[in-house]
């Protein structure tokens, strides 16, 4: 009896102690196991269909998918406890540009991307990150609800002629620009005017007047989602997000074009990745010119590999935000800007918003 | 001299004094209790009491620990006085430091920190790095004051001088919209700041009015169910717990596709023409008090139910035959014997709603976002533990506080589950 009980406990704690190891103990590094992250959705998606499913194929490698929502903390907070488990993240060039200077990138070394630097778009920006897509944020409405749609930005914030409520990223990026475009500041002075304080503080100002009507968005998947249910009259989002909307669910959506902020997407590796040979096989999989090209047959995203653009078909080339048609009044995105003052911005704008 | 002799020890047969041998039963029992509850104890330690002890140490220790990063600059501003501005030393350390820190990709940490206590710093930190690389000789003071006016306030090195300390108040204040001046002494952030007292002032509230929503409505139920026959009172309980066992999750999507401008609720608004447009009824303080009381209801319901069950019914009856009408009967003699449950039910209740993250961040609006959601935008997006950990720990002291209030209010050992 006396024995049976000490071993009973003994064996429990013996499981307790197991359990409390699994939890310290960080897994093996699997040699042919790759965790890639991404934004999810339609966009994720495509990056399936034309990377991760064929160079799992190819290689034989084990890939894991998350996704996030571009939240530099993640990665920051593993960097930091030394487990890294994210060994390929897409990131947008503030990410790449702000998290380079925290020194919690690995530096990218084009030999084993196997591209040389020139061929991609904004390559020479970027000393930790690796150009995938041109992808913009747009506003866009519902055609069949709205007969006569807005135009230009200044109907993004006029409530008269549009009354209800806007879908706007839970983000003061391209929002604050936006804000400026429509209290009158032509797209080639928004940086001057919101590297001022009073040129914040007129940004702030300017969305305060929407603020009531706004419903704020932090997935890709949920613009598109709120236009179809009817909860917000236009909503900005990322334009293959809304293309694929059209394509895939036979949506009238109708993206606006004035002042849509174009920007790249990169790939990037969190430092002290215990995969990153496979990491940058990857990356070096996803940049070629074909697989780029092909990308474009599920989400209409620019390609980051300039040799890509011969490749791809002429009826998807004019939906891409780089057509010349949609680039007529085009914010010129300053990442440089975002990676310096991005966090301070988002952090009064996180305090407007809880006001 | 009279000699004592020593009293006789009573021994057991094997001659080990009797009271040696108790001793060692009493341990041996000590040692198997122990040894069973061992195992729980091993994982409350672990999954409770070690956690919310890092939270608390996490609310005052500075883990932006800079003194690494500027070890010469720290040594420097040990001799300064704290007044006007530091001398040339202090500056050439920190030019030394600086290029050391852009060599190893550290200096961003410096304008992180810093920015914690003056928004705005960290840009000019960061840009300032990449320009204090490039300088070759002193004197440094004049120069990093040309660069950025910010090198030439009192404010940056008496904030950098207090980040040498391991331990901080900061986040703690911070987490109550204080901040300290250049004088050192506690005033109030300024207004486009200030946000924590607002949410935490919030969050009772939205607590308290979902506590009262749940025992209004909890109350009646409860009743219904102790005092039906069994055959009615079964299906009823089923309707009660079918959502109790449903994931809180799921509930909430459901309320949202409820709630929605073009959902049930305001479809049949606009199809009986009872108001012209639809109703704000998502993305609103009352979706998501609605949402809470719907999820948060069983919690305050069960604890009331079953203490109902165990009050006799001849004791109203006994009262009403003594003359009490049926109101008095009830509230005189039958209400008194429910507070154990209802007090309960509604402290379960409110220090449960207190914590709620996902539904009003999916029902909710911008306003109506409870300190959880703070909780969470600290490490996800700001990446600032110290922060989070700050607003947890007050978060807690506030519910003890209060639970020690309710306590002498109503008494927890009144309260009774069943």
């Amino acid at each position: 009896m006396k024995i049976r009980m000490l071993m009973t406990s003994a064996l429990v704690m013996a499981g307790v102690a197991a359990f409390a190891l699994t939890l310290t103990k960080p897994a093996a590094a699997d040699d042919k196991a790759l965790t890639v992250v991404s934004w999810g959705g339609a966009y994720q998606h495509s990056q399936q269909e034309a990377y991760i499913k064929p160079f799992a194929k190819e290689t034989g490698t084990k890939i894991t998918e998350e996704e996030y929502n571009g939240e530099i903390a993640k990665i920051r907070a593993m960097v930091e406890a030394k487990a890294v488990t994210w060994d390929v993240v897409d990131v947008d060039t503030q990410t790449a540009l702000a998290a380079c200077a925290e020194g919690i990138l690995e530096p990218i070394d084009y030999a084993k991307v196997g591209v040389d630097k020139s061929k991609m778009i904004g390559g020479d920006q970027f000393d930790c990150a690796v150009p995938t897509i041109l992808y913009s944020t747009i506003f866009a409405y519902d055609a069949d609800k709205l007969k006569d749609g807005p135009k230009t930005v200044a109907d993004l914030f006029d409530l008269k002629k549009f009354p209800g409520k806007r879908a706007l990223q839970k983000n003061p990026f391209i929002n604050l620009e936006w804000a400026l475009m429509a209290d009158g500041v032509a797209t080639k002075d928004l940086y001057k005017v919101l590297n001022t304080k009073e040129g914040v503080d007129r940004a702030f100002k300017k969305l305060d007047t929407i603020k009531k009507d706004v419903v704020w968005w932090e997935a890709g998947a949920q613009t598109p989602q709120l236009l179809a249910d009817g909860q917000v009259v236009m909503g900005s989002t990322w334009n293959g997000r809304i293309q694929n909307a059209v394509v895939n669910d036979h949506k009238n959506f109708v993206i606006v074009w004035d002042g849509q902020a174009p920007d790249y997407d990169l790939w990037a590796i969190p430092k002290g990745t215990p995969r990153l040979d496979l990491a940058y096989q990857f990356i070096a999989f996803s940049t070629r010119a074909d697989n780029q090209a092909n990308q474009t047959n599920y989400i209409s995203y620019g390609p980051g590999n300039k040799d890509a653009i011969a490749l791809i078909k002429p009826d998807v080339l004019k939906d891409l935000p780089s057509a010349p048609d949609n680039m007529k009044n085009a914010i010129i995105v300053d990442p440089q800007f975002w990676a310096d003052h991005g966090e301070e911005l988002r952090d009064r704008f996180n305090a407007w918003l809880a006001q | 001299m009279v000699a004592t002799t020593a009293p006789d020890i009573v021994r057991t047969a094997d001659g080990v004094p009797l009271k040696l041998k108790l001793q060692r039963v009493e341990r041996s029992r000590r040692l198997k209790a122990l040894g069973l509850v061992l195992p729980l104890l091993i994982f409350i330690v672990m999954s409770f009491v070690v956690p919310i002890g890092t939270m608390l140490k996490n609310a005052i220790d500075d883990p932006e620990d800079i003194s690494k990063v500027l070890p010469a600059t720290m040594q420097a501003l040990q001799s300064w006085n704290g007044q006007d501005i530091p001398d040339e030393s202090v500056f050439a350390a920190f030019v030394a430091d600086i290029k050391q820190a852009q060599k190893d990709k550290t200096s961003a940490l410096v304008g992180k920190r810093l920015n914690y206590e003056i928004p705005g710093i960290r840009s000019k930190v960061i840009a300032g790095a990449r320009k204090i690389e490039k300088l070759e000789a002193g004197p440094y003071k004049d120069a990093l004051i040309a660069m950025d006016a910010v090198w030439g306030q009192q404010e940056t090195w008496a904030t950098i001088k207090r980040a040498s300390s391991p331990w901080t108040a900061f986040y703690l204040l911070a987490a109550l919209d204080f901040e300290r001046n250049a004088d050192n002494a506690i005033q109030n952030v300024p207004p486009e700041q200030a946000i924590y007292r607002t949410i935490f002032v919030r969050t009772f509230w939205i607590a308290f009015q979902v506590t009262l929503a749940t025992l209004l409505l909890g109350f009646p139920v409860a009743y219904l169910l102790a005092t039906l026959p069994t055959r009615y009172s079964n299906l009823l309980m089923i309707f009660v717990l079918l959502p109790f066992w449903t994931s809180l999750l799921v509930r909430t999507t459901a309320w949202f596709v409820l709630l929605q401008d073009n959902g049930l609720i305001n479809e049949v608004i606009q199809l009986l023409h009872l108001w012209d447009g639809p109703l704000r009824l998502i993305f609103s303080r009352f979706g998501t008090i609605l949402a809470m009381t719907h999820i948060q209801l069983p919690f305050t319901l069960l604890p009331i139910y079953s203490v109902m069950k165990t009050i006799s019914p001849s004791h109203v009856r006994a009262a009403r035959s003594l003359g009490a009408g049926p109101f008095y009967a009830f509230w005189r003699v039958y209400f008194p014997q429910t507070i154990p449950g209802i007090a309960a039910g509604c402290l379960l209740t409110f220090i449960l709603a207190l914590g709620y993250y996902i539904t009003p961040a999916l029902v909710g609006g911008a306003t109506d976002q409870m300190v959880s959601s703070m909780v969470a935008l600290a490490i996800n997006q700001e990446n600032n533990w110290g922060k989070a950990s700050a607003l947890g720990a007050i978060l807690l002291f506030a519910t003890l506080i209060l639970f020690t209030v309710y306590n002498r209010l109503v008494g927890v050992d009144k309260m009774k589950f069943g």
